[in-house]
């Protein structure tokens, strides 16, 4: 046969049984091909143990089924689709239905594949697939499911391939199937003759429908998973190959950009100057779409000179009266009261409330995406992680039929959240289509900033009772601008639900109670989100609630702690439900040395966070003395300065641990920004930052000298969401450090939020600055 | 329209554009060399960073124009001709230290690490924390730990 591929899917029944952590065997499928292909279902991500405790308290829903096993049990029904390839020349190929983003799903994956197909990492090739409707849910990255959702179907496709190339080897070389070995993508007989993966492919495959039984590796048996692997991309990473929608060059395809509002929802009345516009250097097309004025032409610096030189009227939008203090104020009015009864004899109540103040979830690589609109197709490239969504919505703006638009995912420059949605592609879409040209679209740094969407400010009141050495209660009451879920659980009929009015914010109350839970045994525990002020563009932000529902709520724990005299170690490790939450509690206690004498100004914090079937603990010593909050650095926030972080985390297996650490060190260094420094300040309707010397993301003047991410043994043995854990826990340690080295609990978020801005904002007319022009003087 | 013309990568180019047009541009949009990223056009974010003449710098911020014919520009991509390897010691350490994560920042922090060396070894130093403050190159995933880590590892290496 010429076609030489072999291409498996994996597949599963699913199982009614509770499958126990022991269970490893699943029915595969074989499909009649020309070469091997197996259909698949996902089934086993959602029944996965978990690990159980004795839950004194009550358990809230979190607790029992959450966000994570919702999008597994989504995706259901559909995995059957996913295939792995044998290439001819003995490498296997994968399209991961995933984004990524720099949190290392590809080299995850790829050691998945790896380890159930006996075959070298570095001869497994990870791309990413293109939108595909009839996956429906199951292309959605998001809520660190991706490695939860993924870990048994990849693994069963790969051990379906491994089975069938075994059974071709046996045939081949006349020898019982249990007397041959595998490694490293070679099959041996006793005898010493051998056949590699690449001449049994073909032989592989079936003519006819296969049923095939396969058993995937026990644990003890892992020579990939769980161990340290570097990233399968780094080098292309550090030598400039990597490719990023950014850097994607299609034919025609020229640089636009948008000339944005002054304010947020701004409309085009009218453009005074579109034909001296058209005619500068390098521009070829002025066009008006939905978001403002579109500009395309030979480069993005010419762009830039265009959209300082157009000339608009703009009309009004739809935040333009609004301010941080009117946000304040809308958030208080609608706060869910607390009904507060008095207190029984002997009873005693902390009660606080905390605002958080709106935040960007801005990458690097700003919103972009390449568009090639014709008049009865669309392709588009961009760096998605609701691609189907995408590809639906853009097929109903450009009223073409879903299949007449391809959807391609590139690689992305970060996330954060941000490219849940895909803003860039349907401007580049609506360009194209309106200048009948291909263009590469993307956002200048200041519109990320100021009309990308943001994390919505919040607050969160906490009120604990407690009584002779025990908490009766503790309740959150969380009041927060509204989340926007318009991508629902990645394809249209959620994401369309999520967008009514109703609909959405009964999503986002959904969302809130199957991320939220606390960890201790606290009586009776409620946790309530009030949504308000849907003007804003707002998204997740890495985390959605929990860094500042933690953050509030560990704050509270201190302070119960000191209420009822004790340590704020001890006392956690007192009150929590679980012991692999202890154990984590436990791990930074003692290689952080919780409790050592600490200088005036100086003090440690410790919180615990627990999402997505895995733990985080985390202890962080602060320095808020004089000296170290006036350090002086050009264009920079100084401030406290977090000297040290120790985290223990605890996912039930790893599939790569240092991957996890670096999840575990970009989470913490989220965590240090949201307590301390990055916020975005709202006035007369605009966000002020425009870049990264106004929106004071952690940087190296920022990052704590010492680092120690501790990587627990597992504990369920099969993998938890890593993605977001550690910013929860790290803002929360964060939080409590600065309270103890001030002797203050803080209650505003950002710290230094208040304080005077630390840079000039930038015009909104024009809505971008130009670029400076004295590179060659500030070498170095 | 003008024609400009550097050294880029150890080769000649000539190309045609307008004298203010930032060599950022020119190199991604007109010569297709990508691996100097835009991350913010303002000379804030340092994602863009490479070499002139051996020093580090923003070509965001540097009008083509400004470019003498002489000029050697270095971008990620010809890093390592300059030590005549396949990989420059500070992209091993890169590697070995399992640096990047999204990737976007690391052409410019490599880039910028190397000029941060030599800087140092001219004044007769090697870096240390207090240095790795200074750096200004923005790490939204936040590798700045294992940045330092490389660096440390690398400089004694070349």
């Amino acid at each position: 046969m010429e076609t030489q591929n072999l291409q498996q899917q994996s597949g599963v029944l699913p199982q009614q049984a509770a499958p126990g952590i022991g269970r490893r065997r699943f029915l595969g499928y074989v499909l009649a091909a020309s070469t091997l292909t197996v259909a698949a279902q996902l089934g086993e991500g959602a029944a996965a143990p978990r690990a159980e405790a004795a839950v004194p308290g009550v358990p809230e829903p979190a607790d029992l089924y959450d966000l994570n096993d919702m999008l597994t049990d989504a995706a259901l029904p559909t995995s059957n689709l996913i295939t792995i390839t044998l290439n001819p020349d003995g490498t296997a190929s994968f399209a991961l239905p995933r984004a990524e983003v720099g949190q290392g799903v590809t080299t995850s994956t790829a050691m998945l594949i790896a380890e159930e197909l006996d075959l070298p990492l570095d001869k497994v090739q990870v791309t990413l697939a293109d939108a595909r409707p009839e996956l429906l849910f199951n292309q959605f990255t998001g809520a660190s499911n991706t490695t939860i959702s993924s870990y048994v179907p990849i693994r069963v496709a790969a051990a379906t391939a491994r089975q069938r190339l075994l059974e071709a080897a046996a045939t081949e070389l006349g020898v019982a199937l249990s007397a041959l070995s595998v490694l490293q993508g070679v099959i041996t007989a006793p005898d010493g003759r051998s056949l590699s993966y690449a001449e049994l492919a073909v032989a592989a495959g079936s003519l006819t429908d296969l049923q095939v039984s396969v058993t995937l590796k026990a644990a003890s048996a892992f020579t990939v998973v769980g161990t340290p692997q570097n990233r399968v991309d780094a080098l292309d990473a550090v030598t400039g190959r990597k490719q990023y929608a950014m850097d994607v060059q299609v034919p025609d395809a020229m640089p636009a950009m948008i000339c944005r509002p002054p304010t947020i929802n701004g409309t085009v009345v009218s453009v005074q100057n579109q034909a001296a516009v058209q005619a500068m250097p390098g521009i070829t097309d002025v066009a008006v779409v939905s978001t403002g004025v579109a500009v395309r032409g030979r480069t993005f610096g010419q762009c830039i000179d265009a959209v300082q030189a157009l000339q608009v009227t703009w009309g009004p939008g739809s935040e333009d009266s609004a301010t941080d203090a009117s946000v304040l104020a809308e958030l208080r009015a609608a706060e869910n009261p607390l009904v507060t009864p008095p207190l029984p004899l002997l009873t005693e109540a902390v009660d606080a409330r905390f605002t958080f103040h709106f935040a960007s979830n801005s990458p690097l690589e700003t919103n972009c995406a390449v568009a090639d609109v014709r008049s009865g197709s669309a392709e588009i490239w961009t760096s998605a992680k609701s691609p189907i969504d995408a590809q639906e919505q853009l097929a109903v703006q450009l009223g073409l039929p879903v299949n007449a638009v391809t959807v391609h995912v590139t690689e992305g420059g970060g996330s954060f959240g941000r490219k849940l949605f895909f803003d860039a592609a349907l401007e580049a879409a609506e360009v194209s289509q309106a200048m009948a040209k291909p263009v590469r679209l993307m956002w200048h740094r200041t519109d990320d900033f100021r009309q990308g969407r943001v994390h919505p400010m919040s607050i969160s009141r906490v009120r604990a009772t407690y009584a002779l050495g025990q908490v009766l209660t503790m309740d959150q009451r969380h009041t927060s601008v509204a989340t926007e879920f318009g991508h629902g659980l990645g394809e249209i009929i959620t994401a369309s639900v999520a967008k009514l009015p109703v609909g959405g914010l009964a999503f986002s109350e959904t969302i809130f109670s199957l991320t939220q839970q606390t960890p201790y045994n606290f009586g009776v525990t409620t946790q309530l989100l009030t949504e308000v002020d849907n003007g804003f563009h707002t998204g997740s932000m890495r985390g959605i609630y929990s860094p500042n529902v933690r953050c509030a709520q560990e704050l509270i724990v201190d302070q119960l702690a000191a209420a009822m005299g004790q340590d704020p170690y001890r006392f956690r490790q007192g009150f929590l439900k679980d012991p692999r939450a202890v154990a984590v509690l436990d791990a930074v206690a003692q290689a952080g040395d919780w409790g050592r004498t600490m200088a005036p100004g100086t003090a440690q914090g410790i919180a615990i966070h627990p999402e997505y079937h895995g733990f985080v603990a985390v202890l962080a010593e602060i320095d808020c003395t004089r000296a170290t909050v006036d350090r002086s650095v050009p264009d920079a926030v100084t401030g406290p300065r977090v000297t040290k972080v120790v985290c223990a985390v605890d996912v039930g297996l790893a599939v790569n641990p240092t991957g996890l650490e670096a999840q575990m060190m970009g989470g913490i260094m989220d965590g240090i920004a949201l307590a301390l420094t990055s916020s975005l300040h709202l006035a007369g309707g605009y966000f002020q930052e425009g870049s990264w010397d106004d929106y004071f993301y952690t940087r190296q003047w920022n990052t704590p000298p010492e680092l120690d991410i501790i990587v627990m043994p597992p504990t369920t043995g099969t993998p938890g969401g890593a993605g977001e854990l550690a910013v929860a826990g790290a803002m929360a340690a964060v939080a409590c450090a600065y309270g103890r080295a001030t002797g203050s609990m803080p209650t505003t978020f950002p710290v230094n939020h208040g304080a005077p801005l630390a840079f000039t904002p930038l015009p909104t007319v024009p809505p971008i600055p130009q670029s400076p022009t004295d590179g060659l003087s500030r070498a170095y | 329209m003008p024609q400009q013309t550097f050294v880029l990568n150890g080769q000649p180019v000539t190309v045609d554009v307008e004298d203010d047009v930032r060599l950022l541009w020119v190199l991604r949009d007109i010569l297709g060399v990508t691996g100097p990223k835009y991350g913010c056009g303002l000379g804030v974010c340092q994602a863009c960073t490479s070499h002139i003449n051996g020093k580090a710098f923003n070509p965001c911020c540097t009008p083509v124009g400004d470019l003498q014919p002489t000029d050697q520009v270095t971008t990620i991509e010809g890093l390592p001709a300059t030590v005549g390897k396949d990989l420059h010691p500070m992209q091993e350490a890169w590697l070995e230290m399992d640096v990047p994560q999204c990737g976007y920042c690391q052409p410019g922090q490599i880039m910028a690490a190397v000029a941060k060396v030599l800087q140092a070894r001219a004044a007769g130093q090697q870096l240390g924390d207090a240095d790795f403050d200074q750096i200004r190159n923005v790490c939204r995933c936040g590798t700045y730990h294992r940045i330092r880590e490389a660096i440390l590892s690398a400089q004694t290496q070349f």
